[in-house]
Order: structure tokens, then C-alpha cells, then sequence
């Protein structure tokens, strides 16, 4: 891809706001349309143009393929957790509502730091599902 | 007339049998997953296509009472794609596997080796 | 306090495992973690069925949204009891794992290997414990996913292909289903099986309740094997690594009968036509033709492995048959089968993993005199074979026992010649085994050689049970019948 000047231009205006817009859809999503699925998708996506044009060595000097491998449970991880900690305080598993004094901002918190894990792991996977494609020996 | 109405069960029929179909009758491991995320395909409009109410909106809660679809499919299929992504992609992931071990991608030929074994 | 969150907790801790595997990444310490884990899901299924014993179904909602309208597990005795099966088979399974994954699996891929074998875990036990129907399909897909991984783990090429083929399968399978629950959401508008199980008798007629009924049961007949929609499991089984095939065959395909089980007489639990049609007109001839056909299979199978997993499809067509009779002694003994037959396929394919380990293959011209090579192994092998005959003293014996039994209560004769045929032919399979491996003299200047003990311990804790079982029949055979009551008479949607 080195030639094609014009991709790797656009590509450089296009993946910062690719990027911005997978968090607005990640926080937004407590309110409106949106939530972990979509924007670990649009993360993920931002990253796979980038392995795209610049190749796939670049990208993963970004994101090392041991560091997306413990992102992929991380978010795994703080799901889970947050569901535990739940248990902890008292509640049911994943019961918001004990998170914090007020029930509604308890809900706040919870899909926030699920929403939050959802998004990390989706995100981390789609990179690793491209990453396992374009690195493979052919 | 009222066939026509179900229009969108027809098109989750077709897709469906499409896809079956292309599982069923290709050799090729690549068109099996294709076809088979044509037949996954086909749910996901069912489900959706189900959740809609006559003249209702988008279910985001605004403060003004008014008919919306009904949310819960769509969530439902939200996680039904996560799973179909997840099989595609397990999926070619063995073939690539298949390829690297026998050199093919053809069901008849990957039959035939193992045949001879 | 943290009994009352125990149902939650059966799903979750093998959850939490499987992301932890992942991080750790070192063989030894996941498999230990793995280890602890599930010896700690077999500690919690015991005390979950003593708590189901002694107070009734128990009902957890997730967080904390009531049912029908938030995600529910539910407890009754049947659950229980697969909950039970699947978690004292993955805590068995684990210790002999860690020397037939060293010598079968390249070491890079240990840590994945347990995270899998941890999801397929959590899939399994998931799909046992919801009471939510769209969960179920949801765990189904977490546990199939994982064992199309842990499948095409296998050293053969061979099982690549298999796990796709199983892969082609198992997801029409769920994906019938997935159509089916929608189904019957769009007639009900409610996905709580118990809800769904009050709600369904006001709109039997329509069309969309039979149709989804149909899906449903296909669906789960793919998954579960039943003949003829068992293509994929032979390959799948015999190319699988040792300790995932004994897993699976102890674990999965039941998990499938559960499935069945718990549509049929729980979320469909009032009668109409055709539920008596599939069940009596379709599933009973056709699991008839499984025994004999699949047996018949059997005996020219030339790899042990191979020839065990036609001898599964045989089993399964053994409980599908106990649930068709629709009777009480029937459901009883299809379900006490799901416990035998884990038991003792579970030990005879721990049994041939020892051997894998030994001899390097199960083909049946290698396993010359290997009676006299390994005498505990072989031995064993013997006994669980002993179980599939259905010879008294063994738990075989008790499930065919109660199958004949219902049989002759419904007045099927001629199925319970069948049956006793059938025992003919695992006596030729199992014999042809024994035969070889007792009557031939090994090959010049082989070593007498037995298993490790890691290895032949877990082959003998099911192997022992499969004989406690077939003699001390008080607690097998007295949780199926509640079990089965509770099917029949009540079903799920009322407490006691």
C-alpha cells in the first residue's frame, strides 16, 4: 500500500474520528441508541483500516497481540466482576440497583462499567479475528 | 393480498431456504458459510421483523406517550449476531486450517483423502 | 448467605475461569485453576440438588428483575441432577487431562485448551441451569462454539474437518431452535419457560405454537444426535483429543436430552396431537432404528474410539426411546440413562486415552494382548463395556431394566424384544474388544506398561461408580423418578 498516497491520507483524516465516534457511541449508550457491541465494533474497525493500509506489523505495534489477548478477557473480566461485586454488596448477581444509594444512579453505574467491558472484548476480538487472518503465512 | 402483507416472512423463507440450500448442496467449505450465515441471516430479519408495531416508532423513551416496537427482539438478536460472527469466524477459521492440512477447501477432496487413509 | 446466590454462582465461577486461563497463559497454573474450579462446580451442584431435594424448585433472578420479565435460573430435581452429571464429569475429567493434553496438545496451547474446556463448562452447566429460553440458546452456542474448538484440537487432521462438520450441524441445530423460541415468543410474547408453560395451553391451536414445536424439537434431536441426525458424531468423538471426547460424550449429547426433556414436558406440558405424534409416531421408531442400526455400525468399526462413539448414537437412542413412552417409568429411565451412560462412556473413554497414551492409537489391530499390557486399564474398559451390555451388577443394567419395564407398560413387546436384541449386538462389539485385547499375544517386545496413576484413577472413579450404581440404586434411580413425576405430573410452572 505504500504507493497509494491517497488512502493512506484519507485513512489518517478518517481513523481519529472513527475512533471518536466508537467512544461517543460507548458512553452514549446509556441514554440512547448505542452500548458495547456498536462501539467495540467501530473500535475495532478504526484499528482493522489501519492494519489495512499500513500494514499489519504496524498495527500491531500498537496493539500487541499479547495485549489484545489480555484485553479480550479483561472485558470478560469486568463484567463478570462487576456482577460479583454486586453479590458482594448484597444484591443479586449483576443487580444494579445496590451499586450505589440512589437505585437509578446504581443502573448508571452498572451498564456503564458493563457496557464498558462489552466494549473492550468486542473491540479486542475483532482485532484478533483480523489480526488471525491477515498475519497467517500464506 | 394478504400474502402480500406477509411480505416479511416471505423473505425469511426465501433467505432461509437459500441459505440451506447452499449449506446442503455445495461442496465448497467457504459457500457452506456462506450459506449458513444466509440462514442465520434469515432469523435475524424473523425476529426483527416481528418486533414491529404498525405505526411504531423507535423504542427510545422521549417523556411523550406514543406506540414503539418492541424492543426485546432487537436485543435478543444483538446477541444472536454476536454468535453468528463468532461461528462465521470460527468457521473460516477452520478452513484456513483445512487448507494449510490438505491442501483443499473442497468437501468431496478432503473426503478422498481421508479415505485413503 | 451465599447459598441463596449458589444457582448464580454455578454459571459464574467457570465464567470467570475461563478469561482468568487466558491471562495466565502458563500450562500448570491453568490447569490447576481449571482443576479448582471445577471440583468447585461439583461442590455446589451437590449442594444445589440437597437444597432441591429437601425445599422444592428454587427460582434466582438475575439482576434482581423478577421474572417472567428478567432472566431467571431455576432449580427443580431434574436440572439438578444433569447440573450434577455434567459438573462431577468435568471435575473427573481434569485431573486426567493434564497428562493427556501434555502428551496430545502442543504446550503453546494448553492455556487455551483449559479456557475452552472451561466455556464449554459454563455453556453446558448454563443451558442446564436457565429458566429462560433465549438464555438457553445462548449458553447452547457458548458450549457448542468451545467444543467445536476443543474438537479440532485433535492431533489428526482429521479432526479439523470433523469440528467443521460438527460446526455445519450443531449450528442448524441452534439456529432451528433460536426460530422455534421465537415462535413461541411471538405467540406468547414471554420467553420464561415456566411463564411460557402457563401461557401455551391458551393458544395451542395456533399454528405458529406447532411449528415452533417442530423447530424445536428437530433442533434439539441435531444436537443431541439422534439418528438419523447424527452424522457428525462419530468423526467428532473419535478424532477429538482423549479427555474432550470423554467430556463430551459424557456431557453434551445428555445436555441435548435435557434440552428435549425440558421442552417437551415442561414448556409444552399439555397435550396436544401432535406432540403425542412426534414423540410415539416419529421419535420412538426412530430411536429404535438408532439401537439397532448404530450398534449393528458398531461392530465393523475398526477404531475403538470410532466404534464407542456409534455405540453413543445406540445410547441415545436408548433415552429417547424412555421419553417417548410419555410414561412415568419411561421418563425415569430415559433420565437415570443420561446418568449411567455418563458414567460409564465417560470411563471407557478415559480408559482408551490411557491406551491413546500408550500405544499412541485405538485401531483395533494395535490393541493386541493389551490386556496383559495394561491389566487395570483394560480391565476397566471391560467393566464400562459390561454397562453398555446391560449385565446385572452394573448401572446398565438398572436403565434397561426400567426401559424394558416401560415398554411392557405400554405395550410395546416388540420394542422390548429389541432392546434385548440390542444387548446382543454390544455384547459382539464390547467381545470383538475383549477378544483382541485378551485372547491375542501382544507384538514381540512390547513392554508391559500402565497408565499413570493421574490417568487411571479418574477412569476408575467413573468406572467404580458405574458398578456402585448398578448395585445400590436408591439415589440414581430414586432422583430420576422424582424427576420424572415432577415432568409429568406437575411440570415446572407450579411449586410444590
Amino acid at each position: 500500500m505504500k504507493r497509494h498516497l491517497v488512502l493512506r491520507v484519507i485513512a489518517k483524516l478518517l481513523i481519529p474520528p472513527i475512533l471518536l465516534f466508537a467512544l461517543y457511541v460507548q458512553f452514549h449508550g446509556d441514554f440512547g441508541p448505542g452500548g458495547g457491541f456498536q462501539a467495540g465494533v467501530i473500535f475495532g474497525a478504526g484499528f482493522i483500516l489501519y492494519a489495512l493500509i499500513y500494514g499489519v506489523e504496524n498495527a500491531q505495534r500498537v496493539a500487541p497481540p499479547d495485549l489484545v489477548r489480555v484485553l479480550v478477557s479483561l472485558g470478560v473480566l469486568i463484567f463478570a466482576g462487576v456482577g460479583v461485586w454486586d453479590l458482594v454488596l448484597g444484591g443479586n448477581y449483576l443487580d444494579y440497583n445496590v451499586m450505589a444509594e440512589d437505585p437509578v444512579t446504581g443502573q448508571h453505574i452498572g451498564i456503564i462499567l458493563v457496557e464498558l467491558g462489552v466494549g473492550i472484548t468486542v473491540a479486542a476480538v475483532m482485532m484478533t479475528i483480523f489480526f488471525a487472518f491477515a498475519g497467517r503465512e500464506r | 393480498m394478504e400474502l402480500l402483507g406477509l411480505y416479511n416472512y416471505w423473505i425469511v423463507v426465501v433467505l432461509m431456504m437459500a441459505g440451506f440450500y447452499t449449506v446442503i448442496a455445495f461442496d465448497n467449505l467457504v459457500k457452506k458459510i456462506v450459506g449458513l450465515t444466509i440462514f442465520q441471516t434469515s432469523v435475524f430479519i424473523f425476529y426483527i421483523s416481528m418486533a414491529k408495531v404498525s405505526g411504531g416508532t423507535a423504542p427510545i423513551l422521549t417523556g411523550e406517550p406514543e406506540v414503539f416496537s418492541n424492543p426485546l427482539p432487537h436485543v435478543l438478536i444483538l446477541t444472536a449476531i454476536v454468535v453468528g460472527i463468532s461461528t462465521t469466524a470460527l468457521g473460516l477459521a477452520l478452513i484456513v486450517r483445512i487448507r494449510e492440512a490438505y491442501g483443499t477447501i473442497e468437501e468431496d477432496e478432503i473426503q478422498a483423502q481421508d479415505d485413503q487413509q | 448467605m451465599i447459598s441463596a446466590h449458589l444457582p448464580a454462582l454455578q454459571v459464574v465461577v467457570p465464567l470467570i475461569a475461563a478469561p482468568l486461563c487466558v491471562i495466565l497463559r502458563r500450562g500448570t497454573w491453568t490447569w490447576a485453576l481449571a482443576l479448582l474450579v471445577s471440583w468447585a462446580s461439583l461442590a455446589i451442584s451437590v449442594v444445589l440438588l440437597g437444597q432441591v431435594l429437601d425445599d422444592g424448585p428454587l427460582s434466582y433472578a438475575f439482576g434482581g428483575w423478577e421474572p417472567p420479565w428478567g432472566i431467571e435460573y431455576r432449580v427443580d430435581v431434574l436440572n439438578a441432577y444433569v447440573l450434577l452429571i455434567v459438573s462431577v464429569v468435568g471435575a473427573v475429567v481434569l485431573p486426567f487431562a493434564r497428562r493427556s493434553v501434555l502428551e496430545e496438545i502442543p504446550e503453546s496451547q494448553h492455556s487455551l485448551f483449559y479456557a475452552s474446556f472451561l466455556l464449554c463448562l459454563t455453556g453446558l452447566l448454563g443451558v442446564t441451569i436457565t429458566g429462560d429460553a433465549f438464555n438457553l440458546f445462548v449458553f447452547l452456542e457458548i458450549s457448542s462454539l468451545s467444543s467445536y474448538v476443543l474438537i479440532s484440537l485433535g492431533r489428526d487432521r482429521r479432526a479439523l474437518h470433523a469440528a467443521f462438520q460438527y460446526l455445519i450441524l450443531g449450528t442448524i441445530g441452534a439456529t432451528f431452535i433460536v426460530i422455534g423460541i421465537g415462535m413461541l415468543y411471538m405467540a406468547t410474547g414471554t420467553l420464561n419457560m415456566a411463564d411460557l408453560a402457563a401461557r401455551l395451553p391458551f393458544v395451542d391451536e395456533s399454528r405458529t405454537v406447532l411449528v415452533s414445536f417442530a423447530f424445536i424439537t428437530v433442533g434439539a434431536t441435531l444436537k443431541l444426535a439422534l439418528f438419523p441426525l447424527h452424522f457428525w458424531l462419530p468423526n467428532a468423538y473419535a478424532y477429538a483429543p482423549s479427555a474432550v471426547t470423554a467430556f463430551l460424550a459424557a456431557t453434551a449429547t445428555k445436555v441435548g436430552v435435557y434440552i428435549l426433556l425440558r421442552f417437551f414436558f415442561t414448556v409444552y406440558s399439555f397435550d396436544f396431537p401432535l406432540k403425542a405424534i412426534t414423540l410415539q409416531g416419529m421419535l420412538m421408531p426412530l430411536s429404535v432404528i438408532a439401537v439397532l442400526v448404530a450398534s449393528t455400525v458398531a461392530i465393523f468399526e475398526r477404531n475403538v474410539k470410532r466404534m464407542l462413539a456409534y455405540s453413543s448414537v445406540a445410547q441415545i437412542g436408548y433415552m429417547i426411546l424412555g421419553l417417548s413412552f410419555m410414561s412415568v417409568t419411561g421418563v425415569t429411565a430415559g433420565i437415570l440413562h443420561i446418568f449411567n451412560h455418563a458414567l460409564m462412556k465417560g470411563g471407557m473413554f478415559l480408559a482408551l486415552g490411557c491406551i491413546v497414551l500408550r500405544l499412541g492409537s485405538v485401531e483395533l489391530d494395535q490393541l493386541r494382548g493389551v490386556g496383559r499390557r495394561m491389566p487395570l486399564t483394560m480391565f476397566a474398559f471391560v467393566l464400562g463395556g459390561f454397562g453398555l451390555i446391560g449385565i446385572p451388577l452394573t448401572s446398565g443394567f438398572v436403565s434397561k431394566w426400567y426401559l424394558i419395564l416401560g415398554a411392557v407398560e405400554g405395550d410395546h413387546w416388540l420394542i422390548a424384544v429389541a432392546m434385548l436384541f440390542s444387548s446382543l449386538l454390544a455384547l459382539i462389539y464390547v467381545w470383538r474388544v475383549v477378544e483382541v485385547a485378551y485372547l491375542q499375544a501382544p507384538p514381540e517386545g512390547a513392554k508391559a506398561e500402565e497408565a499413570p496413576l493421574s490417568m487411571l484413577i479418574p477412569t476408575w472413579v467413573l468406572i467404580g461408580a458405574n458398578v456402585y450404581f448398578g448395585i445400590e440404586t436408591s439415589l440414581s434411580v430414586g432422583v430420576a423418578q422424582t424427576a420424572a413425576e415432577l415432568l409429568l405430573d406437575v411440570g415446572l410452572g407450579t411449586s410444590p
